[in-house]
């Protein structure tokens, strides 16, 4: 009987195609729409991931986010590296800051100051010069990937801040002595890269500048127990990358509203996929009302007939999830290729099959309905 | 079975196997003052090897009367025993399968799956009681060879006459072997060349001696076709006559 109720179902090309288109584009809103906020998610956590030479980021325990720096003592550098089991510790200056590109255009920008002697926690890739070209006078680095977009200069022929050309760094004159290629980030602030005692000098006055201790353990040391250690010593809070890049995703999707926005789009997804496959999937069934009391009258039971209902749900299920995460796919591969926030971890498609099985599942229960309420003897009215 | 019945048949009830027996059959739709009677005590016996014909003007209870002889719809009162089974003693689900292997179905407007092929369509009560795909298809294949239709095994409903497509309508009725046959209206939606030539199929293939035909009709035409046929109305039997005091068609 199930191949009767594909034949039933191939035959209505129309409500057929229908019906996978309606799949198709809920597995793909679902799909989408999750994956871009999953890729926003990881995103939070770039500047974390491409500083990813330490174990352990010493921070003031009321620091949010991984941009969210609040100053620390400078002792705390030498508190650290006096704890058994930490190979080495740095410092790690950043901050918001504003800047001014040679033509004069105005720009807000995250400068981040390196260690002067090991410039440890540097970007992840040089693609022009190399990290020791820091050291250069006033030197800083871009990102060369987002200097059209982030450092474009708009007056005269206007183009984008290259090596060589200088820029203001809080009125203090900087020049670009190396570009580098980092993870695309959720802020849209270019990063600008000096070392630690340049940007202490850049930046405004404090009491305290110190933003991060970066630390790397020893080779078979006790992370957790090192971790302690340091809390203990410093009063601060130390925490992993990954606990760090938590802490940012978990501020930011909740302080912006981010996931909220992104869930009403899945759940958009969910329920047109709902009706548009639920009403197509409940016309079809009461266009072939007659064959179904038909089938009933010559003995078919509900059960089989809800058997059909299902096999015919299921394989426009398929096809539209396939087609849906398939076009979801494609697109993803498209725009995080411009750097848009992309990311389908194999929970994606399974949550998203999962969602399309529920909405094929309703949509069949619904449909089935009037099949369980058909007395065989309609068939005998004409 | 009352007595002015058994006077009226034409054939004596102990010189044939007797495959349904209505005995005050009633049958009411609806409930408390939106009660509507649609059979009210029907006696009558039918017999393997005969074909009875129902006839009456619309509304007179005689496709509710089949409904009820097929097991698709339930009695108020009275008794019906089908082919030695009483529907009320049965479960859903025992009835409907019971009925998948005994009865065949012709209806009026051929209910054929328009997606299917003609020998597909056929093949349905061979599927449904569990054959193989491929057998039921050679099955069904033999059986519209048998009612003419053995270069359409591929035809898709759409691509048959009104005729054809209730030959293949008759072939799926026949094609597990039923005991009984139910036919609504088989001929009103065929012009009367067409409808002659289906009825003659049913008496040529259908009925034998160990099967017996129901056919609801009000088409005068066919009348001949008949063994007997019971007269209905307002939900009553009134008369039974022989198929053969009507005029050949």
């Amino acid at each position: 009987m199930n191949s009767i109720a594909l034949k039933m179902l191939f035959g209505d090309r129309l409500k057929y195609i229908g019906l996978i288109v309606g799949i198709a584009f809920a597995s793909m809103l679902i799909c989408q729409q999750a994956s871009i906020l999953v890729g926003l998610t990881k995103q939070t956590g770039s500047f974390i991931r491409d500083t990813s030479h330490a174990d352990l980021w010493i921070m003031d325990p009321q620091v949010r986010f991984s941009q969210d720096s609040q100053p620390l003592r400078d002792t705390v550098i030498q508190q650290a590296r006096g704890v058994t089991g930490v190979e080495w510790a740095v410092p790690l200056y950043q901050a918001f800051t504003r800047g001014q590109l040679a033509d004069g255009t105005r720009i807000s920008m995250i400068l981040i100051g390196l260690d002067d002697a090991t410039l440890l926690g540097g970007p992840p890739l040089m693609t022009q010069g190399t990290l020791v070209d820091l050291r250069r006078d006033r030197g800083v680095l871009i990102d060369v990937a987002t200097a059209p977009n982030k450092l474009f200069m708009k007056r005269g022929g206007g183009r984008e801040l290259r090596v060589g050309d200088h820029l203001a760094v809080n009125d203090n004159d900087a020049v670009v002595v190396g570009g580098y290629r980092a993870r695309a980030s959720f802020f849209w602030e270019p990063v600008i890269y000096t070392t630690y005692s340049r940007a202490l000098q850049w930046a405004p006055r404090e009491r305290n500048l110190l933003s991060f201790v970066l630390v790397k353990i020893k080779p078979g040391a006790d992370l957790e127990r090192v971790r302690q250690a340091i809390e203990r010593k410093t009063g601060l809070k130390a925490r992993t990358n990954e606990e760090f890049m938590q802490l940012t995703a978990d501020y930011i999707l909740n302080a912006t509203g981010i996931i909220i926005n992104f869930g009403m789009a899945v759940a958009l997804g969910f329920f047109i996929g709902l009706i548009v496959a639920g009403q197509t999937l409940y016309n079809f069934t009461l266009d072939n009302l007659r064959h179904y009391g038909s089938l009933k009258a010559m003995g078919v039971a509900n059960g089989t007939l809800a058997r059909m209902v299902l096999v015919q749900s299921l394989t426009v299920a398929t096809f539209g999830y396939g087609i849906g995460v398939g076009l979801a796919s494609i697109m993803g591969l498209l725009t995080s290729k411009v750097g848009l926030a992309f990311a389908m971890p194999w929970q994606i498609p399974a949550l998203t099959a999962v969602a399309i099985l529920t909405i094929c599942m309703v949509a069949s229960l619904l449909s089935l309905i009037p099949v369980f309420r058909l007395e065989p003897a309609v068939v005998f009215k004409g | 079975m009352s007595a002015a019945v058994v006077q009226q048949t034409t054939h004596p009830p102990t010189a044939r196997n007797v495959a349904v027996r209505c005995l005050g059959l009633s049958k009411i739709y609806g409930e408390g003052e939106n009660q509507v009677p649609a059979l009210r005590g029907i006696d009558l016996e039918i017999y393997t090897g005969e074909l009875l014909m129902l006839v009456g003007p619309s509304g007179c209870g005689k496709t509710t009367l089949i409904s009820v002889i097929a097991g698709i719809l339930d009695r108020s009162d009275g008794e019906c025993v089908t082919l030695d089974h009483d529907y009320a003693r049965m479960s859903v689900a025992a009835r409907t399968a019971w009925r998948g292997r005994y009865i065949g179905f012709v209806f009026q407007s051929f209910n054929l799956i328009p997606a299917l092929t003609a020998a597909e369509n056929v093949a349905i009560p061979l599927l449904i009681q569990g054959k193989p795909r491929n057998q039921a298809i050679r099955q069904a294949a033999a059986m519209l060879d048998r009612v003419g239709l053995g270069n359409k095994i591929a035809a898709r409903p759409s691509q048959l006459s009104g005729g054809q497509q209730q030959r293949v309508a008759i072939a799926r009725a026949l094609v597990h072997g039923p005991s009984l046959v139910v036919c609504d209206e088989p001929t009103s939606a065929l012009d009367a060349t067409t409808g002659k030539k289906v009825m003659e199929l049913l008496r040529e293939v259908a009925l034998d001696g160990e099967r017996c035909l129901v056919v609801v009709t009000h088409d005068t035409r066919i009348f001949s076709f008949a063994d007997r046929i019971a007269h209905m109305s307002d939900g009553r039997l009134e008369d039974i006559t022989s198929g053969s005091q009507h005029p050949i068609f």
